[in-house]
């Protein structure tokens, strides 16, 4: 009896609620596409500005998952994704050294900077570069969140430490192990520092946060398009997002994208001859 | 940034409900069978139903993304983030707790009730007919908590769903997601609306209940 109401439920809300399978993909490029990216990019808001776009114009069914830069590139090594749209150069190289992409092409940049409560008790705004902001940093014990998650923000927060000669541990240094936009959280009510993509903390709102360093040569984002070469993995739809991504209209769609809410542009294209 | 609502909530529901009605044609007929049948090993399977009843639904949503990650043994599948997917996770997480409702159910009956329908000459079937008419209410009370379960949780969902936006985006995902926008506005509105889903879905089933136990006593 209790399966049969449950029954009668069931079917008013499949009526509503149908969901068509993708296809498999066979000859030409269609099918599912995974696409596995970095948490900025979807936290930003340009996925769900451009990938409508991709799937209205293609047979591939493009479906992003947002994890760190880490994750998406073991999820290419070991086949579970087609296509990787990443910021860790570090680890992009050496991922493609072993084999494990058919391609790597520059999409888009952006830049690191590092934010912190309004007062700025480290004084870092005065620093030259981004490595010395960081000591400085490490040498007030100021609280500084850390993403700890493999991502390609933590990978550069690594870099900067490791340019800055520091190993960070002890109380004043949190590692949330979480996405950038819930960090950005963690800091500010931890009135800690924190080093974000320029395009999560204008887009993530509710912060009393501000700037506290930017600008410098060593806070440079690159972001890449990789196609993935696997076996089993869907390499048509990968090649065709790829260069799509990079196509004249979609380059200019990023150049633009966020000028209207943030009166800044969030990403700078990279493909554009 | 998160897709029309409507969609949300109603993919919440269909993933939920589907997997609820899956999960209740199992746990009723295993919870059934552990409260009946004399089989070697009851206690053991009883004890691993229970422990099924509290295992987080992160750690079931990891296992059954290892295994259809295209990379596991059933990759071939392809239901990894999609909605069949979501539900064959939600069924697993469902089905121990509508089983071990369903057994202590079942057993709560009087004991000499199978004895006398026997007696009666009913046949198997028909005694196992009677006996969910007779415990009708603690079943459906089953099934609601069944879906209480896989309507609230976000662990599984966000494994093995992943999240997608306009693909396998639920109202527990969604909330995560406005959290870590700091969007905290949206996230508590869909907490609301999630809520008021469960309530709705919920008064359904209770009408219903309610209306069985007025037609026992007359």
């Amino acid at each position: 009896m209790a399966v049969a109401g449950l029954a009668a439920v069931g079917l008013l809300a499949g009526c509503s609620a149908g969901e068509s399978a993708g296809s498999d993909g066979s000859a030409g490029a269609s099918g599912d596409m995974i696409l596995a990216t970095t948490t900025s990019t979807q936290d930003s808001g340009l996925l769900d500005e451009i990938l409508p776009v991709f799937e209205e114009t293609s047979d591939c069914v493009p479906k992003a998952v947002a994890v760190g830069s880490g994750q998406a590139m073991a999820m290419g090594e070991s086949g579970d994704a087609d296509v990787l749209l990443v910021h860790s150069p570090d680890a992009e190289e050496q991922f493609m050294a072993q084999g494990h992409g058919s391609s790597r092409e520059p999409v888009m940049h952006n830049d690191f900077v590092v934010v912190g409560p309004p007062a700025d008790p480290a004084d870092v705004s005065a620093a030259d570069n981004a490595a010395e902001a960081f000591s400085q940093i490490a040498a007030e014990k100021a609280p500084f969140a850390s993403r700890a998650d493999d991502s390609g923000t933590h990978a550069k927060e690594l870099n900067l430490w490791e340019k800055a000669g520091i190993d960070p541990s002890g109380s004043w240094y949190i590692e949330t192990g979480q996405g950038m936009g819930e960090t950005l959280t963690i800091a500010n009510q931890k009135q800690a520092y924190t080093l974000t993509d320029r395009s999560t903390f204008l887009a993530t709102s509710n912060l009393d946060s501000e700037i506290a360093f930017e600008g410098s040569k060593d806070l440079f984002n690159p972001y890449h398009v990789i196609v993935v070469a696997g076996e089993d993995t869907n390499v048509s739809c990968a090649r065709e997002f790829s260069s799509w991504i990079r196509s004249e209209p979609v380059q200019e769609r990023i150049a633009t994208f966020g000028i209207d809410e943030y009166g800044q542009p969030l990403f700078f294209p990279d493909a554009l001859s | 940034m998160v897709e029309p609502l409507y969609e949300v909530l109603a993919r919440s529901a269909f993933v939920s409900l589907s997997a609820t009605l899956v999960a209740s044609v199992l746990g009723i007929g295993l919870g059934t069978m552990l409260a009946l049948a004399r089989l070697p090993g009851r206690r053991l399977l009883t004890a691993v139903v229970n422990t099924g009843m509290a295992v987080p639904t992160v750690v079931v949503g990891l296992a059954v993304a290892l295994v259809l990650w295209r990379s596991g043994p059933l990759g071939e599948l392809g239901l990894i983030y999609t909605v069949q997917g979501m539900i064959v996770a939600q069924v697993l997480i469902a089905t121990p707790l509508i089983t071990g409702i369903t057994m202590a159910a079942i057993q709560l009956l009087p004991a000499e009730l199978p004895d006398q329908l026997r007696s009666l000459g009913a046949n198997r079937a028909q005694l196992v007919l009677r006996l969910w008419i007779e415990a009708r209410l603690p079943l459906l009370a089953a099934a609601m908590a069944g879906f209480g379960h896989a309507i609230s949780e976000v662990g599984a969902a966000t494994i093995v769903g992943g999240n997608i936006h306009g693909h396998t985006q639920v109202m527990t995902t969604a909330i995560v997601e406005s959290v870590g926008q700091g969007e905290f506005g949206v996230a508590i509105f869909y907490g609301a609306v999630l809520l008021g889903l469960a309530f709705l879905i919920n008064g359904l089933l209770v009408s219903v209940q309610q209306r069985g136990t007025s037609w026992a006593r007359s």
